[in-house]
């Protein structure tokens, strides 16, 4: 801890990956709260593990020499909202055949992602980062860029909260209003689909659905209304990236992967303690009263 | 009677996946008329009260509401779900369900307006909820939420509501106050209700709209027991209450 906050202070690496962490949380709160609440993780997983073919195609196309100086990311918000759109048709039109559709979706895009890394020259370094995430890695452009898809998704979820929450709660009734139901749950996948790019950075691929439903379903099992949860799974992911990267400094651990052991440990304790607690109506009601 | 009709069917089939669940249905119903729409679970009342909403197309016939198509009229139909089709989880609180109802009237952007919050808290305190208004949804009993969803479509500002099933789960108490509710709404808008509840049928609802398949349209007076036979099979059986004798024989199942 001591040696991180020393540290801190000397590196630019280690500051650009702490200001990663923070930027991700705050967009995974919010939108893992929708993705929560809407039921649709396994969406989010589909367009995380497209965003493969997006991060491949544009590594492929920088290091062969095609488009020299493109940000992978780029090519990774350019896969998420192609994905979120395909994904967001299919489960308007194909109801009952979705998950299928959407598991093909998730392989196909991982499998194009393999193949153009494969194909490029000196490919090795970068495939597991992609997967596993690497948040050392983040550079200062990369920080600017995961700080402006911060801001569109957080305008986006200002404006449209209410249309938002119209949808995820009844759109069948927000449709009667008059509302463009399906236009705004394609918008709502494709700020989840830029929510993944950044947690991409943080997380990789692989982990990103837990970063964006743990926080997320802790917060909800306390909060009354959206709003409050997801100030509360912000603050609860903003812990978790920063302790992630904290604990796992000294001993030279992936970083990502501790974020998500630290979570997945807090999640599973909440859900202890709350089981018990409901077990023995006495120790709730106290709980009960003394919160209030 | 006046003269606009709220509700005209002309001939109209609607099925599933080629399962006819509605065939050939037709009628008429006048405006500021309290209807129920009856018969048993699968019979087609949900579908009927979608096809009035415009969410389903019928296969054959036309569907008119309030003079417009039925797509069109939209805007001026309030529509109360079923409870259970909503996620019992969700965390949203009592208001904000019911400020739902004013999409369309405003758009809101940021939050609703001063009107819209006015609107919804008048229709909280006419269902006794208003002191529930900052309470969790999930929280609610089934009958309370029954009565938010009702002020939901209330705040809609409909000309013809349409509530599915509002007295499942609605406690005694709240039965004649709700029945006094719909007397008066009858007064400027149609109200057409989905119930199981052939007493509450018998006592406050002057048209009945029987549905299994085919459309038959009854005065409540006339709700016999072989109307109610024909309706759901020969499985039931009716118990005569005098209690309700002054609507004439109201029935109840028993099965």
């Amino acid at each position: 801890m001591y040696e991180f906050l020393i540290d801190l202070q000397r590196h630019a690496f280690l500051q650009h990956a702490l200001a990663a962490g923070i930027l991700a949380s705050v967009a995974s709160g919010v939108v893992g709260t929708f993705v929560v609440v809407k039921r649709i993780s396994y969406l989010a997983g589909g367009i995380a593990h497209s965003v493969l073919a997006g991060l491949g195609a544009a590594v492929y196309l920088r290091e062969s020499g095609y488009w020299p100086g493109l940000d992978p990311l780029y090519g990774a918000v350019v896969a998420a909202l192609s994905a979120a759109v395909v994904i967001g048709i299919v489960s308007i039109r194909a109801k009952e055949r979705e998950d299928t559709i959407i598991g093909a979706l998730w392989a196909v895009g991982m499998a194009t992602g393999i193949l153009f890394i494969a194909q490029t020259p000196g490919y090795n370094t970068d495939l597991m980062s992609y997967l596993f995430g690497n948040i050392l890695m983040v550079s200062r452009q990369n920080l600017w860029l995961i700080f402006w898809l911060d801001a569109l998704v957080l305008a986006l979820t200002v404006l449209f909260y209410n249309q938002f929450l119209a949808v995820c709660f009844d759109s069948e009734f927000a449709q009667l209003r008059g509302l463009r139901v399906q236009a705004f749950y394609i918008l709502l996948l494709c700020i989840t689909a830029l929510t993944v790019v950044v947690l991409t950075t943080a997380v990789g691929i692989v982990l990103v659905i837990a970063l964006l439903t743990l926080p997320a379903a802790i917060a909800g099992a306390y909060c009354k209304t959206m709003r409050s949860m997801m100030i509360l799974s912000a603050l609860l992911c903003t812990v978790f990236t920063t302790s992630g990267l904290v604990l796992s400094y000294k001993p030279d651990f992936p970083a990502g992967a501790t974020t998500i052991l630290v979570a997945g440990i807090v999640y599973l304790g909440v859900m202890v303690v709350r089981s018990v607690r409901s077990r023995f109506p006495l120790t709730d009601h106290e709980s009960a009263t003394g919160g209030r | 009677m006046s003269g606009r009709s709220a509700i005209v069917l002309e001939n109209v089939s609607f099925s599933y996946n080629r399962h006819p669940v509605i065939e050939d249905a037709s009628l008429a119903l006048h405006e500021h008329q309290v209807a129920a729409v009856v018969g048993p679970n699968g019979g087609g009342k949900t579908t009927l009260l979608k096809l009035v909403l415009g969410l389903l197309t019928p296969s054959r016939g036309s569907v008119r509401v309030l003079d417009r198509s039925a797509g069109e009229a939209r805007s001026l139909v309030g529509y109360m779900p079923q409870h259970a089709h909503l996620d019992p989880k969700f965390p949203i609180r009592v208001t904000d369900v019911v400020l739902m109802g004013r999409i369309g009237h405003s758009l809101p952007f940021w939050s609703y307006s001063r009107l819209d919050k006015a609107v919804a808290e008048r229709l909280l305190r006419d269902l006794h909820m208003w002191e529930y208004r900052n309470t969790h949804f999930s929280e609610l009993s089934g009958g309370q939420r029954q009565r938010v969803l009702i002020a939901r479509a209330l705040a809609t500002e409909p000309e013809l509501l349409l509530l599915d099933e509002p007295t499942a789960g609605l406690d005694f108490a709240f039965e004649a106050e709700f029945s006094e509710m719909l007397k008066r709404l009858s007064e400027h808008l149609t109200v057409v209700l989905v119930s199981h509840d052939l007493g509450f049928v018998a006592k406050y609802v002057n048209t009945v709209v029987c549905v299994n398949r085919k459309v038959v349209v009854h005065p409540t007076a006339d709700i016999t027991g072989s109307v109610v036979d024909e309706l759901y099979g020969e499985s039931m059986k009716l118990v005569r209450h005098d209690l309700f004798s002054s609507t004439g024989v109201a029935p109840c199942m028993n099965s």
